[in-house]
């Protein structure tokens, strides 16, 4: 059942896969297809919801939820460090979730980042591109959105290793994962607004700002310098036009050299 | 929470006297006596903070002088850059720094209430190009890294990227204008610019310059 519904979706992506664009997405006319789906459910559905989830709990509330869940992923985050060799981080991790699930009551409490112990961000793509597994082409997946063909396999892992996908009875299950759900969406809301706001093309933004950050969260923060951006400040280093305070001698040597 | 705000505002106004009566601030200072000073005004101020362009006005005399708009255009720009005349590259920049600041002023209003972190730099006094590393922490979530790229002048430090979670702003912008100058030309990114910074002017209230 699954294999040959993966097998039809490569198929559309091959079919739809274009010759010139960005080579890190050559499937952009399908991708932005579904971006659309993505765009229009969310409009119905989950912007609504989520406003509406922000609006009428108190933030009190909210980051109870909210640390409730982040508590029970850091078990996985730890073993995510520790696949990436990271034996202090995932100890960490570990450490967190049992003060967190003790004292800080089944983890609506973050009393472990009081203590000091520093939330991780990691998951199986990440690891996946740790063990040097490259991003593969841009996806844009239904409902879930950016990724690349690596972090759709990491995802599937980490969807199949959620705890909790083993909550008991279903309706429990399906409701937590309702709730995580719109809450996620809910601390989204200003991001989404400011990527409205900065785009020309939200999908090309959206796009790469992903790629950006996934490189980022890989390597933590670090990545390998990409000495693109400085080396191209040496061939040209305009000065501020702006009105700033003590720069109209500078000016005038722009003006100067304009003309 | 509100005895650490109140330590960082009177830490901040020593700062920033410290940094009028010397003669020049370390971009690390810079930056946090910035960010600090307009965090605080933000908290303070309710008001600045549902209006869109008063709260431009706040960025426009705090933060912008500190940033070197015409070398952030470039930068987004890339080979681009170099197709456009004089007075193309005054268009340009004038409507990416509206842009820009627009954005910036919706992500400070985001993340007014968190707190902040400030890292000491790690930079030779005589490193002319350095990144200053500000964190915002979140309770339940990852710190967020604001990076801030600066290179020195003749008037100062200058910011010319930020990087904000590891993205960097002026990358960002870059396949979106190369696409755009590709399609309709150098007239074409400004006019879609601009067009973008009405449209956001129209639904911010009243114009803001």
């Amino acid at each position: 059942m699954r294999l040959p519904a993966s097998a039809v979706l490569l198929a559309l992506l091959a079919a739809c896969a274009t010759a010139d664009g960005d080579p890190r997405d050559p499937f952009e006319g399908f991708n932005r297809g579904v971006y659309k789906f993505n765009e229009t459910v969310d409009a119905a559905i989950a912007r609504p919801v989520a406003t509406a989830y922000r609006d009428l709990l108190h933030e009190e509330i909210r980051s109870r939820v909210r640390n409730f869940f982040s508590n029970i992923a850091d078990l996985f985050i730890g073993v995510n460090n520790l696949l990436q060799g990271k034996i202090q981080d995932g100890v960490e991790d570990w450490a967190r979730f049992a003060f967190n699930s003790s004292f800080g009551l089944l983890g609506i409490h973050d009393v472990a980042s009081d203590m000091g112990i520093e939330k991780h961000n990691e998951d199986f793509g990440q690891t996946l591109g740790r063990w040097g597994v490259g991003d593969g082409p841009y996806l844009v997946l239904p409902i879930l959105g950016s990724s690349t063909l690596r972090d759709s396999v990491g995802t599937a892992a980490d969807i199949y290793t959620d705890p909790v996908g083993d909550f008991r009875p279903i309706r429990l299950r399906n409701s937590a994962v309702a709730l995580r759900l719109v809450g996620v969406r809910a601390d989204l809301l200003d991001a989404s607004r400011i990527l409205e706001e900065a785009a020309l093309d939200k999908y090309v933004f959206q796009r790469d700002a992903y790629l950006q950050r996934r490189r980022s969260l890989i390597y933590d923060g670090q990545p390998p310098r990409e000495e693109r951006i400085r080396e191209e400040r040496s061939f040209k280093t305009p000065v501020n036009v702006e009105p700033a305070a003590g720069v109209n001698d500078l000016r005038v040597v722009q003006h100067a050299h304009d003309r | 929470m509100r005895t650490i705000a109140k330590a960082a505002l009177c830490l901040s106004a020593a700062l920033l006297l410290a940094s009028v009566q010397g003669q020049e601030a370390t971009p690390d200072v810079l930056v946090k006596n910035v960010t600090l000073e307009v965090v605080d005004l933000i908290a303070k101020d309710k008001e600045i903070r549902g209006n869109r362009n008063k709260l431009i006005e706040l960025i426009n005399e705090k933060v912008l002088p500190h940033f070197n708009f015409a070398g952030m255009t470039a930068l987004a720009m890339g080979q681009s850059w170099n197709k456009a005349d004089a007075g193309q590259k005054k268009r340009l920049t004038e409507e990416f720094k509206i842009l820009l600041v627009r954005t910036y002023a919706s992500a400070l209003a985001a993340f007014a209430e968190q707190k902040f972190e400030f890292r000491p730099l790690r930079a030779k006094p005589t490193e002319t190009d350095v990144t200053v590393n500000v964190r915002v922490l979140q309770p339940g979530a990852q710190p967020v890294p604001i990076d801030y790229s600066m290179e020195k002048t003749a008037s100062g430090w200058k910011v010319y990227d930020v990087m904000v979670g590891g993205v960097s702003l002026v990358a960002n912008y870059r396949t979106e204008f190369n696409n755009t100058v590709r399609e309709s030309g150098i007239e074409g990114l400004i006019k879609s610019l601009s067009a973008k910074n009405r449209t956001l002017e129209a639904a911010g209230g009243a114009p803001q310059k």
